[in-house]
C-alpha cells in the first residue's frame, strides 16, 4: 500500500477535468471544505458503492461545511456516463492525462495496477490536509472516518 | 475496524433472545438486489444457530439508486407498528422483483392491515425519521454498503454468502461463550 500525505501537509493543488469540457482546481475551495476520495474506478459492483453511499450522506457532508470530490483515473466520459446511472450530485474528477498524476501527488497511486488507492483527505479551509486515510484496495472505507474528521475541526474563526 | 455505535435496544426489530451468544445487525435496503440475496442466507443461519444467535434489521435505504427503498422501509415500519414487521420483511425480500407500492398494499392485505392507512402513513412521511436514524446510524458505524452486517458489534467485511458467514459467527459464538 502507498505511503498517503499525513495530515498537516498542504494539499496538493490540482486542475483536472470535471465534465468532458469543463475542469476545476481546488483552490476554487478555499475557504470551504473538501472531501478528497480517491477510489480504483468507476462501476464497482456492490450495492451501495462508495460514491453511492457518499451521494446518499451529502446533505450531512454539506452540513457539515464540507463538499465531496470523487477522484478515480477514469476519464471525464466514463464519469460522466456513470454519475448519471448513479445519480450522483456531486463532481467526479478524471486524473487521466497525465494518467494518476493527482494520485501519485498525494502519495495515493498504485503503480502496478495503474489505479488510484481507496484513500480519503479531509482538507480545510486554507487547503491543509486535516485528516486522511488510507484503506484496503477492496475495503469500502465507508463515511464514519469522515464525519467523524469533520466533527472534530475547529470551527472557522474558532 | 468499524463498530456498531447504536446499541441493540427494545425500539429494534429482533428475532432471538437477549441470551444468545451472537447478535447480528444487518443494514438492509429493500430493494437492493444484493439483500434479497442475503436474505435466505440470513434464514438458514438462523435455523442453524438457533437460540445462539439474535438477528436484528436495520434500514439503510440508498434512495437515490433504489427510489422504491424509502417507501418500502417505511411500509416495514408501519407494519411494525401493528406487530407484522417480520412478516412485512418477508414478504418484501420474497417478491422483490415486484417491488411497488401495489407489492406494498397488497403484503399490507395479506397481513390484515388496511392498506389505505398505509397509504396515508407514506404520504405523511410518518415513518421517514425513523428509517432516516437507522440510516445515519449505520453511517455512523461505518455501514459502506448493504447488506451491511455486524456480528456481535464488529462490521463484518466478508462475503455474505452462508459458509463465509457461519464460519464467522461460530468463531464469535466460541469466543462470546469461552468469556461467559
Amino acid at each position: 500500500m502507498a505511503t498517503i500525505l499525513a495530515a498537516g501537509t498542504k494539499a496538493p493543488d490540482f486542475t483536472l477535468p470535471v465534465t468532458p469540457d469543463q475542469t476545476l482546481s481546488l483552490t476554487e475551495f478555499r475557504g470551504r471544505r473538501v472531501v478528497l476520495a480517491f477510489y480504483p474506478a468507476d462501476w464497482s459492483p456492490v450495492c451501495g458503492d462508495q460514491m453511492a453511499l457518499y451521494n446518499q450522506v451529502l446533505p450531512e457532508f454539506r452540513k457539515l461545511g464540507a463538499e465531496p470530490l470523487g477522484i478515480s483515473v477514469d476519464g471525464a466520459w466514463c464519469h460522466r456516463a456513470f454519475a448519471e446511472t448513479r445519480n450522483l450530485h456531486f463532481p467526479l474528477l478524471a486524473d487521466f492525462e497525465p494518467k494518476g498524476a493527482v494520485a501519485k501527488s498525494y502519495g495515493a497511486y498504485r503503480a502496478g495496477d495503474g489505479v488510484a488507492e481507496r484513500a480519503l483527505f479531509v482538507i480545510d479551509e486554507k487547503g491543509v490536509i486535516f485528516w486522511s486515510y488510507c484503506s484496503p484496495i477492496a475495503v469500502n472505507p465507508g463515511a464514519d472516518g469522515i464525519l467523524d474528521a469533520l466533527e472534530r475541526m475547529p470551527t472557522k474563526g474558532g | 475496524m468499524a463498530t456498531l455505535r447504536v446499541p441493540v435496544t427494545s425500539l429494534d426489530h429482533i428475532e432471538g433472545s437477549e441470551d444468545a451468544l451472537v447478535t447480528l445487525v444487518e443494514y438492509g435496503d429493500f430493494q437492493c438486489p444484493h439483500c434479497a440475496a442475503a436474505h435466505p442466507v440470513v434464514k438458514r443461519l438462523q435455523r442453524h444457530f438457533g437460540a445462539k444467535l439474535r438477528f436484528v434489521f436495520r434500514h439503510f435505504p440508498l434512495t437515490e439508486v433504489h427510489p422504491l427503498a424509502a417507501p418500502a422501509a417505511e411500509a416495514a415500519e408501519f407494519a411494525a407498528a401493528h406487530k407484522r414487521f417480520w412478516e412485512m420483511h418477508d414478504g418484501i425480500f420474497d417478491n422483490q422483483d415486484r417491488l411497488g407500492l401495489p407489492l406494498l398494499f397488497t403484503l399490507a392485505g395479506s397481513l390484515a392491515l388496511s392498506a389505505p392507512a398505509l397509504e396515508q402513513a407514506l404520504a405523511k412521511g410518518q415513518y421517514k425519521a425513523k428509517v432516516e436514524q437507522d440510516f445515519m446510524g449505520g453511517v455512523r458505524s461505518g455501514v459502506n454498503g448493504t447488506p451491511g452486517f455486524f456480528i456481535n458489534g464488529r462490521r463484518y467485511d466478508g462475503d455474505y454468502d452462508y459458509a463465509d458467514m457461519e464460519d464467522a459467527i461460530e468463531a464469535t459464538a466460541r469466543n462470546a461463550a469461552t468469556a461467559r
